[in-house]
This record gives structure tokens, sequence and C-alpha cells, in this order.
């Protein structure tokens, strides 16, 4: 190596030390963004069009435990919020026992999977629902005893219609997928999981 | 194999205890069965067969591997991978253990493209040389400090896109690679899950792959690991040795340095 280019060299490593980027944030999202598209091909029914994010998705792209700034989290919350369309026969509470099939269920919408079957919400994946079932995730927290700490009251019964709707129109960048919105389950498999949730009866609050 | 097994049912026989103690118990018989798969890994078989394959004389050109530059001259195997991905001069681009692997291949042995990339991962009697190539040469970096460098602006530019896809959130689910690897101590049902974002985590996670899947009999490359999660995400299909997935294998790689690599390694 010549004395300049290890001077060059010597540069650069201090310039990685110091954290110094090539590009600025914007320019990375789109480079990202770019070799994405270029990165991807669509199979089955996963289409590119899965890459082209919506305003949530977007900002949002961010470390956890990053939070928003509060208006614009606030405003994201709004949004989501407007987007949640309600039974229109106003019965929320459908069948736990086929709630408790939706739970447990994964498939859906990966390009491996048929999308003429219905999809599953993978609840367990995620979060602790009955007793019986010991294999579950801790991405999100337990929901066991869900209505027998809050009741089934309308408005319990709203709210929680409404998380399965939109996760984001109560808090923004949640983890959880937004199953109504994205039109991953049917109204029914909603209602069922709030059923499951909130039903005297599901092994939820036993 | 057969004392695992008997582990696995000793779980299967707790199902009288409470569902807290219940769960505990089959954690630590899991962990217990992954301490027991240690004993013996099938991967020597693919690590062999990769050196077989890195020494053939193979292709249009009937020459074998051991020409092909992997970052530390000619030849050189030893230690290669823990400094890969890396930009090489020879092409002008960044790239990680399975594009170099191509590049040889259609450079040295005259492949074309579409002929070296049949077979990125390995389905049963369908096997993939890649994955025994990568078995072979990861492990002749075994006890080897993870070493990524981003000297090059085209490394920094590398990793700064893999951050960004990283934390990426798309498709029907809104999931991003962070959305499961971005916080510690989590499981999906009962598998625990690395995080990503914490030096420990991508360290431990990053240095045992590749490894031996046992629930699919087969040695799985790194290229493999982010194809599936992104199939779990819901994302398209990535393809095999694309911007993106070196990218993100630049992101990753650099944040376990400083670590020993430890893979082929063997999971469940």
């Amino acid at each position: 190596m010549s004395p300049r280019a290890a001077l060059s060299a010597a540069l650069l490593g201090a310039l990685v030390a110091a954290g110094c980027a090539t590009m600025s944030d914007e320019e990375a999202s789109r480079r990202a963004l770019e070799v994405m598209k270029a990165s991807f091909a669509e199979r089955g029914q996963a289409k590119l069009d899965r890459l082209d994010q919506d305003e949530t998705q977007r900002l949002c792209s961010i470390p956890p435990g990053s939070a928003l700034p509060k208006d614009v989290a606030g405003k994201l919350e709004k949004e989501n919020l407007a987007s949640i369309v309600y039974p229109a026969d106003g019965k929320l509470l459908g069948d736990w026992k086929a709630g408790e099939r939706v739970a447990q269920s994964g498939v859906g919408k990966q390009f491996s999977d048929d999308p003429k079957q219905p999809s599953g919400a993978n609840c367990y994946a995620c979060h602790q629902l009955s007793k019986q079932e010991i294999s579950f995730g801790t991405i999100g927290p337990s929901l066991y005893q869900y209505g027998k700490l809050r009741g089934a009251s309308a408005g319990i019964q709203r709210y929680t219609y409404g998380k399965i709707y939109n996760s984001n129109a109560f808090t923004a960048c949640s983890n959880m997928p937004r199953f109504g919105h994205k039109g991953i389950l049917t109204e029914q498999q909603m209602k069922d999981l709030t059923a499951l949730l909130l039903d005297p009866e599901s092994p939820v609050n036993k | 194999m057969k004392r695992s097994l008997a582990s696995l049912l000793a779980a299967a026989t707790l199902i009288a205890l409470p569902a807290a103690a219940l769960a505990q118990s089959t954690v630590d018989e899991i962990a217990k069965y992954r301490q027991q798969l240690q004993d013996g890994n099938p991967a020597e078989l693919w690590e062999a067969r990769g050196e077989d394959l890195w020494k053939q004389k193979r292709g249009p050109k009937n020459v074998s591997l051991e020409g092909c530059d992997l970052g530390k001259g000619p030849g050189v195997v030893k230690g290669a991978y823990a400094e890969l991905p890396r930009y090489f001069a020879d092409a002008d681009r960044v790239m990680d253990l399975e594009t170099r692997l191509v590049h040889c291949m259609v450079t040295q042995q005259g492949f074309s493209f579409a002929d070296a990339t049949r077979r990125p991962f390995g389905n049963g009697s369908s096997r993939s040389e890649f994955e025994a190539l990568a078995a072979w040469i990861t492990s002749e970096s075994k006890g080897v400090k993870m070493n990524v460098r981003l000297g090059h602006p085209k490394e920094r530019e590398a990793y700064q896109i893999g951050e960004k896809i990283f934390y990426f959130r798309g498709g029907p689910h809104d999931f991003a690679c962070a959305t499961c690897h971005g916080e510690t101590g989590k499981r999906i049902r009962l598998q625990d899950l690395p995080n990503l974002t914490d030096k420990a985590g991508a360290q431990l996670a990053y240095t045992t792959w590749p490894a031996y899947r046992v629930s699919q009999g087969e040695v799985r490359s790194f290229e493999w690991r982010l194809y599936d999660c992104f199939r779990q995400q819901r994302f398209p299909e990535l393809k095999f040795t694309s911007e993106a997935a070196i990218a993100l294998t630049t992101f990753l790689a650099r944040n376990a340095n400083g670590a020993e690599f430890n893979a082929p390694a063997i999971k469940r």
C-alpha cells in the first residue's frame, strides 16, 4: 500500500469509527426501497406492491422503543381509528370455539400459502390466551383472563373488536397486525376472536 | 438421537403440572434437547461434500474453485468467512459468501449465472452446492473473531441500506425484521427470538449460521435464513444473491464483530 493509500484508509477507518455515514437518512431510505424492489420477486399472492408502504408503515419503520413525536403518533392513531368498520348488524360477539381455532392458526398471506384458504390470526404466536395452551409467545402481553378482568360491556366489546381490526388506532406503531384494516381476517373471524377474549365460557376467562 | 426423543417424551409427560410451571419445564426440556444435539452434528457431511466441491474440477472450463478469492487471496479459505461480506475490487461491489461463490463459478469455472444459481437451497434429493460449500467454508472460520470492516464507501452504503431494510415495515402484516428481533427475551410460541439490535444477541445469532436444521434434515445457509424470514414476514420472494440479501447480511455480520464464529451449528 502506498503511503497515500494508507493514509486514506486510516482516514476512512477514523470516519467509520466516528459513525460517519455515507448517505443522509433520507437518501438511505430511498436507496433501501430501490434495492428491495430489485431484490424481491413476485410469487403466488405475494406481489411487489407489498413493498409499497402506507403512511403508518413508513413512519413506523423505526427501532422498537424509539417513540414517534407525540403529535405524529396522535395523528396516526386518529387516522387508523377512522379506518375501523364495525359490523352492520351491531353484534360483536361471535363463537369463542371458532375464535380459538383462528387464534391457533398461523396460515395465510405467505407466498407459500393457498390464497383460497382463510387466514389465521396466530394470536398464540405472540400472546398467552388460555391456560391449556402452553405453547405461546411473549411479543405481546398475556391475554389470559382478558374478559374476566374487564367485563364484557358494550364499550369493552367495541374496544376489543377495534383493537383486532386496527391495533394502531390505539397504539401507534404497535407490533400487532391490523387484521381488519389489511384484510387478513373476515368480519366473522374478528367477532369470533372478540368472543374468545370476552365470553365467560371461553378458556381465556377460566 | 434416542436420548433426545426420550427428553421430548419426558416433556410431554409433564401435562399434569400447573400451566406456568409446565411452560417453564417445557422450555427447560427444549434447552436440554438443544444441548444434547450438540453431541454430533450431521453438518459434517455437508462440510465434506463442500470441500470436495471446492477442489473438484467443474464447469465448462473444468477448473476447481481453488483459484477463487474469498477476500484473503486466491484459494485462502481459513478465516475468510469471518470478514464477509466485503467489497471486491474485481467486481466493484460488496459480496456475501454465496454471491462471491457464484462470481467464481461464472468467471472461473465458466458456468452461466442461471446454471450456477439453479439450486440455492437443498430440498431432499435435490442438493444445493451452496449449502455444502457454505458449510465447509464457514467451518474454516470456526474460532475466528468476526471482523467485518466498513472501510470502503460501498461497504458503508451496504450497511446503511441493510439497517433500513431491517426496520422496514411492509406487507399485509406490517412486519419488519425488527418486529420479532428488536427486543430481548421474547419468544414466538416456544421459540426464543434473538434480539438482533443488541450486541450480544446479534453476535450469538450470526455466529451460529449456517446450521443443520433437525426439523428439515438440511444444512441451511445464511441466505436461506433471510429468505425464510421474509416468507414469514409475508414479503415477496427474496432473490438469491440479491443486493438486499447482501446489504442485510452486511448489517447483521458487522453487528456481530468481535464474537468468535461458531458454525455450522445445529438447531431444532
